[in-house]
């Protein structure tokens, strides 16, 4: 596991270790570009590949949501972001991989200021985006679930499903903001 | 893993249970699953029963946690009780708006509003 960029510098380069032995592939490696944003961010991307592990999920979370703050995302922006990567994530998680240990769910997180872009593949049997029922229709409103999607969807600007629905790419872009 | 701090707190104000949360953000599985059960206990513990659940401190919430406050609401209405949200950040208000869940819950800008609205 090394870090991958060959322009690391100093202080920003994120690298995940997980538990678990779920260390992340490729770690973290910072994209060419100036290293500071608009907020002193960092560009970079993060690179993950966990088990179908809620725990780790939310660990991974964590840290893209910092490389994130770091890079202008706060307020509504980081509320619209976390609430979109907490149910990509989960989706991966639960309903794609159903929580098979064997399975693993590979995350990508391309941080930048005031835009992220965030790839999740998961291992398992894929889905139709266009068969999933609206959870907004009347007759919808009282089920416990399926409204994942619809908040990737709204919250993120860009949302793309393909291989068969097994890998969501989605980008939120912002203005970059100071932290209120 | 949970917290070791009970993830609401339960008052009562006549037959009403006021539940707040004591967590900012409702999102750990296991923590909803215990706010699920908690909720499921109350409104089992009397007929008609009268829940009030108190927003105020909630930043954060995910589709499983509204999963299970739907839940609750399925299971409120089976018993013929009556559920009231309040103090519902605008933030975390919009996520109901998006989920069209505003229309299916009963929700009150502030908890004295919210109290007046229980039909005896």
């Amino acid at each position: 596991m090394g870090v991958g960029g060959s322009n690391r510098r100093g202080g920003g380069a994120r690298r995940s270790r997980l538990k678990g032995g779920a260390a992340p592939d490729t770690g973290a490696h910072l994209a060419n570009g100036k290293p500071t944003g608009a907020a002193g961010g960092q560009e970079g991307s993060l690179i993950f590949t966990i088990p179908s592990d809620l725990e780790q999920g939310h660990h991974v979370q964590r840290q893209i949501l910092q490389a994130a703050q770091a890079n202008g995302f706060h307020g509504e922006s980081f509320f619209a972001l976390r609430i979109a990567l907490e149910e990509a994530l989960m989706n991966a998680i639960k309903h794609g991989n159903r929580l098979d240990p064997l399975k693993k769910v590979h995350i990508e997180a391309r941080v930048a200021p005031g835009k992220v872009e965030i790839i999740v593949e998961d291992e398992g049997a894929g889905f139709d985006r266009n068969a999933v029922p609206d959870p907004t229709s009347q007759e919808n409103l009282a089920k416990t679930s399926g409204r994942g999607i619809l908040l990737i969807e709204s919250y993120m600007n860009k949302v793309k499903w393909d291989r068969g629905g097994r890998r969501l790419r989605m980008i939120r872009e912002d203005k970059p903001t100071e932290k209120n | 893993m949970a917290d070791s701090n009970p993830p609401v707190s339960v008052t009562q104000q006549k037959d009403i249970r006021i539940v707040e949360f004591t967590n900012n953000r409702i999102l750990d599985e296991a923590n909803i699953a215990e706010i699920g059960q908690t909720l499921s206990a109350l409104i089992k513990e009397r007929n008609n029963p009268k829940l009030l659940l108190d927003f105020s401190s909630v930043d954060h919430l995910s589709s499983a946690a509204l999963g299970m406050l739907i839940s609750a609401n399925n299971d409120i209405r089976e018993a013929n009780g009556q559920l009231r949200l309040a103090h519902i950040k605008p933030q975390i208000f919009e996520v109901f708006r998006i989920t069209k869940l505003d229309k299916l819950f009963k929700i009150h800008p502030g908890r004295a509003e919210a109290l007046a609205s229980f039909l005896a």
